[in-house]
């Protein structure tokens, strides 16, 4: 791993326990600018813990995350990634366009200008003013990733973007992961089962509980 | 005082605590059950009794010194979680979970002991004195702590979210005194006041001087014992247990 | 300071969608009003003398059973985490949300207190020192709840385990503010309970956000 210096994220031996079991590690893997990883296990394999541990939401028990090769900060990280939990991440009760926007002002990015064209790409066109717990599973995972795109984060860190969607949404995911990675992003991807990986330059991470190679 | 960090790091580490814990605990008890035996000898027998109160002041010999371990092991969880929170030392954790209950049952022995206090002095099981209630708030805030740990499945979370309330709670501790005592004061009516034991003649005081000292020794053997336990039933699956006590669970 | 404005916008949005919701405390609190009469008596000088208790205990186990609202919806939809990536102090982000929270669960308490001063007989020149030891006092308590309720948010149905943890935090509040409508009562002076009371706030303003985050990021740990 010698290019430490230009590798978005990057993880060194990192381990995670909870009640004294180990969960996964020592792992130690990157991602640069320009590529995805997609981390593959069961379920319970930890691949859920390990976007979190990447995300500083959960402190590992040994070992160390770094962002563009400086230590981990809550700040970097906020910058320079978006992650994509498994809940939806935003408000039943708020409209589509609503929920958007209120993202954009966080991070004082530009409103409306982007959004209902952005709302348009994801399939939802139409919903803007649809409350999203009135949205199908599916449609409300097209909203977390248009919030994830409306980010304009570097790195992405999803974890099963591909859940709750159909195959035209998986190509879809595919197509946005694809057009991310070739405008410079890093995306690390986790999934549990054999979708179609984006076709983008792509290396695996497999996990199963105690045990990792990449 | 190279050697003192390295003790202190070492003894940090789960493996060692267990060594630590095993060889201490048991004579901490047995000095502690001496000098229990030694003081309530002195406190029952050996000093005279009260001009004002007679005999019914010797409960003093217990309730002062529960009253102390009650306030003092809430401030030593309070510090043992702030260090685990920010540097995050397991036996920390362990030390501080493990102190709560025994501070529960000092508090539970104040206030028993006070009760038992009241019923010659002032004819009555409980009253509002601003000591007693304040020492029951206490009790409350020790089993919120208990609650809380045992509520939580991350037994490391468990910890550091009941350590941050005891956190909140030793800032809470002297409040609850002061606004209890202003109460006090202003509903005043029957209240009688605690004759303090401020002006002690130096003969009744060596049993509770033996006595405070034998509770902080009893404190340091209990808590050895329970962090150990915590400590054990955590560990099961590393290494130096195994190797220690055997793959039997 | 565009970003405190939106936080602020979307949690009144979600309240106002859900405005029926700021009726319960209400009646909570007046049920627990009219509980005492039934068990003590209709006498009215004896209501008259517990008037400022019971109103007092009725705003303080009102504010307890709304507690679990406050993080609970944003910690179930995902919402939660993404605020914790967001590039804005958590401080601020609980700051709003306990701001709304008090306008939509003590407030309305807050307003019917007049009519609890009524039904239990309370002299009518205690009034003054009710209402405003009942704001502070409320604020006090969303304030010290935030931070109790931030920690028991990993913990199933914790609606019981956040009370009892809460109701010892909560003495110094009840004591200081019932402690006032009773010395108001005997004639003595309780201007320096209110103080007092004002000083606490004063402080956990700045205190209480800060302690909540920490108490966030160690129960989602």
């Amino acid at each position: 791993m010698s290019h430490a210096e230009n590798s978005l994220i990057q993880a060194a031996a990192l381990c995670f326990s909870r009640n004294e079991e180990r969960i996964f590690g020592p792992l130690d893997f990157h991602v640069h600018a320009g590529e995805a990883l997609l981390v593959r296990g069961d379920n319970g394999a930890g691949k859920t813990t390990l976007l979190r541990v990447l995300a500083g939401l959960l402190v590992p028990e040994s070992g160390e995350v770094l962002l563009n090769g400086d230590a981990f900060s809550h700040e970097a990280f906020v910058v320079l990634a978006a992650y994509l939990g498994h809940k939806h991440g935003h408000k039943a009760e708020l409209t589509v366009l609503q929920n958007l926007r209120f993202s954009a002002q966080l991070r004082g990015l530009a409103e409306d200008a982007g959004l209902e064209q952005l709302i348009a790409e994801c399939g939802l066109a139409g919903y803007e003013d649809t409350a999203a717990g009135k949205l199908s599973a599916g449609q409300n995972k097209r909203l977390s990733l248009a919030r994830l795109k409306a980010q304009g984060s570097r790195l992405w860190l999803m974890d099963e973007p591909y859940a709750n969607l159909d195959l035209a949404g998986i190509a879809w995911v595919n197509a946005l992961i694809q057009a991310h990675v070739a405008d410079g992003g890093g995306a690390l991807i986790s999934s549990h089962g054999a979708y179609a990986a984006p076709e983008v330059p792509v290396r695996t991470l497999e996990i199963f509980r105690s045990a990792a190679y990449a | 005082m190279n050697k003192i960090i390295l003790w202190f790091n070492q003894t940090g580490s789960p493996a060692r605590f267990d060594v630590f814990a095993t060889r201490w605990a048991k004579p901490s008890f047995i000095l502690a059950f001496l000098l229990l035996a030694i003081g309530i000898y002195g406190a029952l027998l050996s000093v005279p009794a009260d001009y004002k109160q007679g005999e019914s002041f010797r409960i003093l010999y217990i309730h002062v010194p529960a009253a102390w371990m009650s306030l003092s092991i809430f401030v030593i969880m309070a510090l043992q979680s702030a260090i685990a929170l920010v540097w995050r030392i397991k036996v920390c954790e362990l030390i501080a979970m493990a102190s709560a209950p025994v501070g529960a049952m000092f508090t539970a022995v104040t206030l028993i002991s006070g009760a038992v206090w009241g019923k010659p002095t002032w004819g009555t099981w409980w009253t509002w004195d601003p000591r007693l209630t304040s020492e029951l708030v206490l009790l409350f805030l020790y089993l919120g702590v208990m609650g809380l740990y045992s509520a939580i499945d991350d037994r490391r979370a468990a910890a550091r979210a009941a350590g941050f309330l005891a956190i909140i709670g030793m800032v809470n501790v002297p409040i609850v005194h002061f606004a209890v005592t202003w109460w006090n004061t202003l509903h005043q009516g029957e209240t009688i006041r605690l004759i303090g034991p401020s002006k002690m003649d130096s003969s009744m005081l060596w049993p509770l001087l033996t006595l405070v000292v034998a509770t902080k020794l009893w404190y340091i053997g209990s808590v050895l014992v329970r962090a150990r336990v915590l400590n054990l039933q955590q560990e099961t699956q590393k290494q130096w247990a195994i190797e220690r006590y055997g793959d039997t669970p | 300071m565009r970003k405190s404005r939106a936080l602020l916008q979307r949690d009144l949005s979600l309240m106002w969608q859900k405005r029926s919701d700021a009726i319960q405390p209400m009646l909570f609190a007046l049920m627990v009003c009219v509980m005492f009469p039934l068990a003590l008596g209709s006498e009215p000088v004896r209501l008259a003398q517990s008037a400022g208790a019971v109103i007092w205990v009725a705003h303080l186990l009102a504010s307890l059973l709304v507690l679990d609202n406050l993080y609970r919806s944003d910690l179930e939809d995902g919402s939660l985490e993404q605020l914790l990536l967001a590039p804005v102090p958590l401080p601020m982000v609980i700051a709003s949300k306990v701001a709304v929270h008090w306008l939509t669960t003590a407030l309305p308490v807050l307003l019917i207190t007049p009519l609890l001063a009524q039904l239990l007989f309370l002299p009518e020149g205690l009034l003054p020192v009710l209402m405003l030891s009942l704001t502070l006092g409320s604020l006090l308590m969303s304030l010290i709840g935030a931070m109790v309720a931030a920690l028991t948010l990993g913990i199933r149905r914790s609606g019981m385990i956040l009370a009892l943890m809460a109701l010892p935090m909560y003495v110094p509040v009840l004591v200081f503010g019932a402690g006032s409508v009773y010395s108001a009562s005997q004639g003595l002076p309780w201007l320096g309970a209110i103080w007092l009371m004002c000083a606490g706030l004063a402080l956990l303003l700045v205190l209480a956000p800060w302690a909540a985050a920490t108490a966030l990021r160690i129960a989602l740990n």
